[in-house]
């Protein structure tokens, strides 16, 4: 066996191997319980010891979707046969269907507010980076630091100025005002890190476009543009995944047109028992648009946080 | 085709001047070079040109149009990056297309032109690769293209040759210049290197710290430099220089360098104080019956000539002699200058005006 300096050896590679085995496990266990928990019945969501095999139910799902009420035996009888599956479901419980939850609403809101304000925080920070990076700004690094700055405390120290100020405005549960929101906070995120990937760019490539007869404009959109794909699609996941999962501010700021999934989910627990299916189903749902976003952006990403590493 | 005026030209980043006061003029059809060491302003000086870089003072015309506050677009140059700066997210036909699509020509006039330049160059087989795996050669060449694409009033080039190794710039200038003289654009060319200057340049302009030292052709900027630092910037070996307190005046036809008289060309200017005596190695012979002498302190060899150096009572000078000469070092020898060769700077580092020279010095 040959011994080479840069190649590592099997040991470390089954080492290596172990650990990353290891943390996978570590981090995927719970997703993996969430997921398991959605196809239980209530009665085995909190058997125990926990049950890992089990006879799967879609319980939580129909619970999920649905608002029910609980009926008297003779009442159930006079209603006669179920007419469809999840009617069925719910007779067991001795109860029925008055119609479809709020759970639809809240996952549409969590949609147009966490892409709404992705949007505009890749937007504004694409157009700020490009002006730090570029131009002659006064007091440039103070204001980058001072951009920063709006990250160092929590959100709940700045929660009570901005429910006071958002109740005068008017903005309170307002899909506009929680997209501003998540938009004020992504920004200092999305500013430095595009800042970082436009300063990668060689500034030839835009004076070329420059003297080739584009406008400055055209120049940025053609050629700079293309070349910060890469930074902008790593930036909007970061962006999406802080404004999609965004719970205190929700919380706060939000009880009925514009609540988001996040502050909705516990609240099934209260309208029906112990209901952890439900609310396993509905995080399980709530989990979908994200990964698929981040898996249609992954190649991106994965360029994105190596891209001052391997570029020449 | 155009011909560009510089006068006055000065560009201040903040306290710190890039380019002091510039004024030269490029002939149209003219390959110009802009010579000078790293940090001196050439850079500078191209990006006012081609107008990536507002001058703070000063006027550029092109064709007799004053632009030296026009955006780059409105001034039909075409510019040439040290890097190349090919837009790496489109192919060489999309690069070299790019300048004609923003005229909005159309697409089929678009591809012709494209062909017809690709063919010049010899890069019609690249014409559908990425750029990202082009070799530096080829990069040159689609750099080349599209600034040749769009029948520019002039070429600026910043150091084209400077990303190649080597072997490869030597070919690579002579297509340059093959090329520039098969289109007689007007071409200015920044370089620091003073032997690719002299071998592409039509004229040079010879830029040190912001000041523009000399313009002229090679072969004058060669034998009467205007300056010292010309002197020792062009040349290789460098011109010796040699000081000595002395004195001359108009009408002298020698100088006294530690005793000895030496001949000079006729002067016309006069000066005293700390002189400095130029001459080239090539002017420096071996001569017994020479009064002023040196003992020879090395020899390197090099073909067909070899160059000594030669320990005097005013400094090392080095000569250009044939290999046939025999030279033994440690020897104490005579060393004659070709008098008609000779310049003379005064104490400010500026040559004096002599029948010589001042053909060359009076119209730079
Ligand atoms: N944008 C700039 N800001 C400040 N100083 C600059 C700028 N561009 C060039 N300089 C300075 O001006 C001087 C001349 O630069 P440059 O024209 O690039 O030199 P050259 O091309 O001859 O090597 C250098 O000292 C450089 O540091
Ligand atoms: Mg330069």
């Amino acid at each position: 066996m040959s011994y080479s300096i840069t190649e590592p050896s099997n040991r470390q590679k089954w080492f290596a191997g172990i650990l990353v085995v290891g943390y996978a496990l570590l981090t995927l266990l719970p997703l993996a319980w969430i997921i398991a928990t959605g196809f239980k019945t209530p009665a085995d969501a909190i058997a125990y010891p926990p049950k890992v095999i089990f006879s799967p139910s879609l319980e939580g799902y129909v619970n999920l979707f649905t608002s029910r009420s609980r009926v008297t035996p003779e009442d159930l009888a006079a209603l006669g046969p179920p007419t469809t599956w999840y009617d069925a479901i719910v007779r067991q419980y001795d109860m029925v269907i008055n119609g479809p939850s709020r759970y639809g609403e809240r996952f549409m809101n969590s949609v147009i507010i966490g892409f709404g304000s992705t949007f505009l925080s890749v937007f504004l920070g694409t157009i700020a980076a490009y002006a730090f990076s570029r131009f002659k700004v006064p007091l440039k690094d103070d204001l980058l630091f001072f951009i920063l700055s709006t990250r160092m405390m929590p959100p709940i120290a700045v929660a009570i100025p901005i429910f006071l100020m958002y109740r005068q405005l008017g903005l309170s549960d307002t899909h506009l005002g929680m997209i501003l929101l998540y938009t004020a906070v992504n920004l200092s995120l999305s500013v430095w890190l595009l800042k970082g990937f436009i300063d990668e760019i060689p500034i030839e490539y835009e004076e070329a476009a420059l003297i080739d007869g584009y406008t400055r404009f055209q120049a940025f959109y053609k050629v700079v543009l293309p070349q910060a794909a890469t930074g902008i699609a790593s930036t909007a996941i970061f962006c999406l995944i802080f404004s999609w999962n965004e719970y205190a501010f929700a919380v706060l700021l939000t009880s009925g047109t514009a609540q988001t999934a996040p502050p909705f989910i516990p609240t099934i627990i209260g309208s029906g028992g112990k209901d952890w299916p439900a609310v396993a189903a509905g995080a399980t749902l709530f989990l979908l648009p994200i990964m698929i976003f981040t898996i249609l952006l992954r190649k991106h990403l994965l360029r994105g946080i190596t891209f001052g590493a391997v570029r020449k | 085709m155009a011909q560009i005026v510089i006068k006055n030209l000065r560009k201040e980043f903040g306290a710190f001047t890039a380019v002091q006061s510039s004024s030269f003029t490029i002939e149209d059809g003219e390959f110009f070079m802009l010579l000078g060491p790293s940090g001196c302003g050439k850079t500078t000086t191209l990006r006012m040109i081609a107008g990536l870089e507002l001058p703070t003072a000063g006027e550029i015309y092109i064709n007799g149009t004053e632009v030296s506050q026009k955006p780059a677009s409105k001034r039909d140059i075409a510019f040439v990056f040290q890097m190349f700066a090919l837009y790496p997210h489109m192919n060489v036909r999309k690069n070299i297309s790019y300048p004609l699509v923003s005229q909005g020509m159309p697409r089929d006039q678009v591809r012709a032109k494209v062909d017809e330049v690709a063919k010049i160059l010899g890069i019609t087989a690249l014409l559908d690769k990425p750029v990202g795996g082009l070799s530096g050669g080829d990069r040159q060449r689609v750099a080349l293209g599209r600034a040749v694409v769009r029948d520019p009033a002039c070429f600026l080039m910043d150091e084209p040759l400077g990303a190649l190794d080597a072997e490869f710039r030597e070919h690579m200038a002579q297509e340059l210049r093959a090329l520039h003289d098969r289109m007689h654009a007007t071409t200015v060319y920044v370089t620091h290197d003073q032997l690719e200057a002299m071998q592409m340049g039509d004229k040079i302009v010879v830029m040190n710290h912001g000041v523009v030292e000399q313009f002229g052709r090679p072969q004058e900027i060669y034998d009467w430099p205007a300056t010292t630092f010309v002197a020792t910037f062009i040349g290789s070996p460098a011109m010796n220089l040699l000081p000595f307190e002395g004195m001359v005046g108009h009408g002298a036809t020698s100088v006294m360098l530690a005793g000895t008289e030496v001949q000079i060309p006729k002067m016309i200017s006069g000066s005293d104080g700390t002189l400095v005596l130029g001459v080239r190695p090539e002017h420096v012979h071996l001569d017994d019956a020479a009064a002023y002498r040196g003992r020879i302190m090395a020899v390197e060899y090099l073909g067909t000539t070899q160059i000594v150096t030669l320990d005097t009572p005013l400094g090392l000078v080095k000569a250009r002699l044939s290999s046939n000469k025999m030279v033994t070092v440690g020897e104490t020898v005579g060393l004659r200058f070709d008098a008609r060769s000779i310049s003379l700077f005064g104490s400010d580092g500026r040559a004096l005006i002599s029948t010589a020279n001042h053909g060359v010095l009076h119209h730079g």
